[in-house]
C-alpha cells in the first residue's frame, strides 16, 4: 500500500513542463530588464537611500494650506475641469462628424480614410498632442484643450461609428422611402436611436479626460499639472504637495461620482 | 467530553432565527445523526460546532475549550483539530485530487511544507490510502473538475479522513451518492471514528442511512431539538411528526418508501425494518 | 397614461409643445455654464492662426517628411525602445511585489477574524482600511506625477520611471487583485481557514487555483498599459523613448519626432500583440 511507483512519482509533479518553462522565461525577462537598465532593486532598500528618501519626503510636509494658495489651487482645478469639459465637447462633435463617413455612409474609400485618421488621432498619446499643440497655439490651457480634443476625437469617433453601424436601419429606411433628404433621415431616423449610447461614451471619456487634464500641464498646457511642474522646478515642495493632494482629491471625487452615477443607472435600468 | 452546548440560539444577520435553546452534550466516541426537514437548522448547528459561526446566545464548549474566548492562535489550533465534510465540497475545480486531500493538513503542517507540496506532494501514500478507502485510488492525480458530484464529495471526505481530526463533523456527506456508495462512505467515516475513538456528528437527509449507521439520532425542526433518542427507540410516529407528514413519505437515500418500527415491535409484526447497527 | 392624455386636454388649449419651455431652459443653462468654461480654458481659436505660431508649426511639421532614418539616430531610438520595454517590465515586476501582499491583506475572503467573528476583528478592519487608503494614494496620483517626483529623488533616467510604474501599478494591481480574489468562489479558502490553515496557504490551496488565470491575464494587460505609460514618462526625464522625443521636440527637429512617433505606434502595436498572445495562451 505504501510503496510509491516510479510512474506515480513522475505524475506527482504538480506543474506541467510548459508552466515551468513559462515561469523560467518570465524570470529571465524580468532579470534582463533590470540588467539592461543597470538597476539593482536591492540598492533601493539600503539604509543610505532610505535616509535620503526620508529627507526627500519630509520636504513635502507640511503642505501649503494658506487661503491664498488654496484659492490658486481652486483656480487650477477649475482650469483642469474646463480643459477636460471643452476638450471632450469638441471631441464629441468632431467625433460624430467623422463617425458618419467612418460608419460607411459615404462609400468604402471615405470609410477607410476616416478610419485611418481616427486611428492615428487615437494612437498618439494626449501628452504628445499637448507638446505639439503648445507649439501650435502657445503655452496655456487652450493647447491642453486642443490636445484632449484631438486624441478624444479619435477614440469617440471610432466608438460612435460602431454605434451607428449597429443601430437598427428600419426607422431610417422608412424615412428614405417616404422621400426625406439624407440629412433629415439621419437626424430623425438614426440619431435618436444612438443618442443615449453616444452620451454615455462621451461622459465616460470625460471622466478619463479629467484625470488626463491634470497632467497635460507638464508640457505647458495649463491646469494643475502646470502649477505642479512650476512649483517643483522652483523647489517649492510645500506648494507642490498641496497641488498633488488636490490632484488626488479630484481623481477620488471623479471616481466616486462616476461610481455613484453608474450605480444609479444600473438601478434605473432594472 | 467532545462538545457541550447549553441554551444555544442563533439569529442570522437578516434577523431570521436559525436555532433556539439547543442544549446538547456529547462524550468522546459517540456517533450521532442529525435529521430533520430542510431549513431545520442542521447546517447551522454543525457550523457552530465547527467554530465557523458564533452563536447569538448560549455557551459553547468544543474539545474542552470555549472557542470564542481563545486567542487567535489558539482558535486556529482548535480548528485544525475539527474536521468538516461539506455538502458541496469546497474544492477549486482546477485543483488535483491529491492536492485537495493534502489540504486537510494545512492547519497542522508548517507553512514551508504546505508551500513545497504545491510543487511536489510531501505525502503521496497518505492521500492514496484515504482515497482507496473510498474506492477512488485511481483518481489520485485527476483534476477535480473531471470528477462527478459523488466523486467530488468523496474527495471532500478523504480530505477530512486525512486530516485525522479529534471531532468529525459531516454536513450531508452522501447527498450526491447512490445508496451503495453512500453506505461505503458512511462506513468509512464510522470506522475512522471508531478506531480513533473520536465523535462523529453527521446531518443527513436520508432517514434510512441515519437509522442504519448511527446509534444516536437527533431530530431537529424549526431550529429546535424535537427528539434525541437511541436509534432503536426511533419510531415511525416520531419521524412522521418530525417531517410533519402524516401520510407523506420519509426521505431516504434510495427513494424507496420506508416504515420504521422500534426493533422490538418489528420483530412481532414482521414488517420491513431498518436494523440499527450492532457491530461496526 | 398615453391614451388618457388627449381627452384630458381641453379642446381650446393653445397648440404648444409642452416640452418647449424646459428645453429652452436647459439650453440656456448649458450656455451659461459653457461660457465661463470657454473663458477659463482660454479658448481662442484665433491663436492657431497667429502668424508666429503658424510659422513655427509649419516649419516643424514640414520637417516631419521624410522621417529621420539615419543609422545613428535609429540606433539611439532602438536603445530607447528597449529601455522603454525594460522599464515597463521591471516596473510591473516590482508592482507585483508590492501588490500581492497588499491585495492579500485587503481581501475579505482571506480574513480569519471575520469567521465567527473571532478575535482580532477590529485590528483586521483597521489594517484593511489602512491598506485601502495606501492603495488609493498609490494609484490615485498619476504615474507621470510619481515620475516627476522620483526624478527629483533619483535623478534623470530610467530608475525613476521604473519606480513610478511600480508605485502606480502596484496600487492598481493590489486593488484589482483583491477584487478578483473576492469575486470568485471563496468557499474553498473559507473552508481551509475554518480548518485552521493560515492565510497564505488558504490563498495558495483555496483561491489561487480558481483565480490564477484571471490574475495573470490582468497583470499582462497592465503590462501593456505600462509600456504606453513608460513612453509618456520620458517627458519628465524618466528615460526611454519619451525622453528622446522630448529632446527632439525641444530642438524642433521634425524628422526625429516623426520617426519616434512611428516607432512609438509600432511599439504599442507590438505590446498589444504580445499581451493578446499571452492572454490567449493563459485562457
Amino acid at each position: 500500500m505504501s510503496s510509491i511507483s516510479l510512474a506515480e512519482r513522475r505524475q506527482a509533479m504538480g506543474f506541467c513542463i510548459y508552466c515551468w518553462l513559462g515561469l523560467a522565461s518570465l524570470v529571465v525577462v524580468v532579470w534582463a530588464s533590470f540588467a539592461y537598465l543597470s538597476l539593482d532593486p536591492m540598492r533601493l532598500f539600503t539604509a543610505e537611500s532610505r535616509g535620503y528618501m526620508g529627507d526627500f519626503v519630509r520636504r513635502f510636509f507640511p503642505p501649503d494650506f494658506s487661503a491664498d494658495y488654496l484659492q490658486r489651487i481652486g483656480k487650477g482645478a477649475l482650469e483642469t475641469l474646463a480643459i477636460s469639459a471643452i476638450g471632450t465637447l469638441i471631441a464629441a462633435a468632431a467625433g460624430l462628424l467623422l463617425a458618419l463617413p467612418a460608419s460607411g455612409r459615404f462609400g468604402g474609400v471615405a470609410k477607410s480614410l476616416t478610419r485611418f485618421l481616427l486611428n492615428f488621432l487615437r494612437s498618439v498619446p494626449e501628452l504628445v498632442w499637448a507638446a505639439l499643440m503648445v507649439l501650435a497655439a502657445g503655452l496655456g490651457p487652450f493647447a491642453g484643450t486642443l490636445a484632449l480634443a484631438l486624441h478624444t476625437t479619435g477614440v469617440l469617433g471610432r466608438l460612435f461609428a460602431e454605434s451607428l453601424e449597429n443601430a437598427p436601419r428600419e426607422p431610417a429606411l422608412a424615412l428614405v422611402e417616404s422621400g426625406a433628404p439624407a440629412t433629415l433621415v439621419f437626424v430623425y431616423g438614426t440619431l435618436p436611436l444612438v443618442t443615449p449610447q453616444l452620451i454615455a461614451y462621451s461622459l465616460y471619456r470625460w471622466e478619463m479626460n479629467i484625470r488626463m487634464a491634470t497632467i497635460l500641464g507638464f508640457v505647458g498646457a495649463g491646469g494643475l499639472g502646470q502649477m505642479l511642474y512650476y512649483e517643483l522646478s522652483l523647489l517649492h515642495e510645500a506648494q507642490a504637495s498641496s497641488v498633488i493632494m488636490a490632484m488626488l482629491a479630484l481623481v477620488v471625487v471623479v471616481d466616486a461620482v462616476s461610481a455613484w452615477v453608474r450605480r444609479g443607472q444600473i438601478r434605473a435600468g432594472g | 467530553m467532545s462538545f457541550e452546548l447549553s441554551q444555544i440560539g442563533l439569529v442570522h444577520a437578516n434577523g431570521q432565527r436559525a436555532l433556539r435553546a439547543i442544549t446538547l452534550s456529547v462524550t468522546g466516541g459517540e456517533r450521532i445523526a442529525i435529521i430533520g426537514p430542510s431549513g431545520a437548522g442542521k447546517t447551522s448547528l454543525l457550523r457552530i460546532l465547527a467554530t465557523s459561526i458564533r452563536p447569538s446566545e448560549g455557551r459553547v464548549s468544543v474539545l474542552q475549550s470555549n472557542p470564542w474566548q481563545l486567542s487567535g492562535h489558539e482558535l486556529k489550533r482548535l480548528r485544525a483539530r475539527i474536521g468538516v465534510v461539506h455538502q458541496f465540497p469546497p474544492i477549486p475545480p482546477r485543483q488535483r485530487a491529491i492536492t485537495a486531500v493534502l489540504a486537510g493538513r494545512l492547519g497542522q503542517w508548517p507553512w514551508w511544507k504546505s508551500a513545497l507540496s504545491l510543487i511536489y506532494p510531501a505525502d503521496i501514500a497518505g492521500p492514496r490510502e484515504q482515497l482507496a478507502r473510498l474506492d477512488l485510488a485511481d483518481r489520485l492525480f485527476e483534476r477535480c473538475d473531471r470528477l462527478s458530484g459523488g466523486q467530488l464529495q468523496r474527495i471532500g471526505v478523504a480530505r477530512v479522513l486525512y486530516q485525522r481530526p479529534d471531532l468529525l463533523l459531516a454536513d450531508e456527506p452522501v447527498s450526491a451518492m447512490d445508496p451503495a456508495l453512500a453506505d461505503l462512505t458512511v462506513n468509512q467515516l464510522h470506522s475512522e471514528a471508531a478506531t480513533r475513538g473520536v465523535t462523529l456528528v453527521a446531518s443527513l437527509h436520508a432517514v434510512d442511512v441515519a437509522l442504519r449507521w448511527f446509534p444516536r439520532v437527533i431530530g431537529l425542526r424549526a431550529g429546535e431539538i424535537v427528539f434525541d433518542l437511541p436509534a432503536v427507540k426511533v419510531s415511525d410516529g416520531v419521524l412522521r411528526d418530525l417531517y410533519a407528514s402524516e401520510t407523506g413519505i420519509l426521505p431516504t437515500q434510495d427513494n424507496q418508501p420506508l416504515t420504521v418500527l422500534p426493533a422490538e415491535e418489528a420483530a412481532v409484526n414482521g414488517l420491513k425494518v431498518v436494523v440499527p447497527p450492532r457491530v461496526i | 397614461m398615453m391614451s388618457a392624455l388627449p381627452s384630458a386636454l381641453p379642446p381650446t388649449a393653445p397648440l404648444r409643445d409642452p416640452a418647449a419651455l424646459s428645453r429652452a431652459g436647459w439650453t440656456l443653462a448649458a450656455l451659461l455654464v459653457l461660457w465661463p468654461l470657454l473663458h477659463i480654458a482660454q479658448f481662442r481659436p484665433g491663436d492657431l492662426f497667429d502668424a508666429r505660431n503658424l510659422k513655427v508649426m509649419g516649419n516643424f511639421v514640414g520637417q516631419f517628411f521624410p522621417p529621420n532614418t539615419s543609422p545613428e539616430f535609429l540606433g539611439f531610438a532602438f536603445k530607447a525602445t528597449l529601455e522603454t520595454l525594460a522599464m515597463a517590465t521591471a516596473g510591473i515586476a516590482l508592482a507585483m511585489l508590492l501588490a500581492v501582499p497588499l491585495g492579500l491583506a485587503l481581501s475579505h475572503s482571506l480574513s480569519i477574524s471575520r469567521i465567527g467573528p473571532g478575535p482580532g476583528r477590529g485590528l483586521g478592519e483597521v489594517i484593511r482600511a489602512a491598506t485601502r487608503f495606501v492603495l488609493l494614494v498609490l494609484r490615485g496620483i498619476p504615474e507621470i506625477v510619481w515620475a516627476l517626483l522620483l526624478v527629483r529623488a533619483f535623478g534623470l533616467g530610467p530608475a525613476a520611471g521604473v519606480l513610478a510604474v511600480a508605485v502606480t501599478y502596484g496600487g492598481m494591481l493590489g486593488k484589482v487583485y483583491s477584487e478578483i480574489l473576492e469575486s470568485g468562489d471563496t468557499r474553498p479558502a473559507r473552508a481551509l481557514l475554518e480548518s485552521g490553515s493560515g492565510r497564505l496557504m488558504a490563498f495558495f490551496y483555496g483561491l489561487l487555483p480558481g483565480s490564477a488565470q484571471e490574475l495573470a491575464s490582468y497583470t499582462v494587460y497592465r503590462w501593456e498599459c505600462a509600456v504606453r505609460a513608460s513612453v509618456i514618462m520620458g517627458f519628465v526625464g524618466a528615460g526611454g523613448l519619451g525622453q528622446l522625443m522630448d529632446q527632439s521636440m525641444k530642438m524642433l527637429n521634425g524628422g526625429e519626432v516623426s520617426s519616434i512617433l512611428i516607432i512609438f505606434l509600432l511599439l504599442v502595436l507590438l505590446a498589444d500583440a504580445i499581451s493578446v498572445a499571452i492572454r490567449r495562451l493563459l485562457a
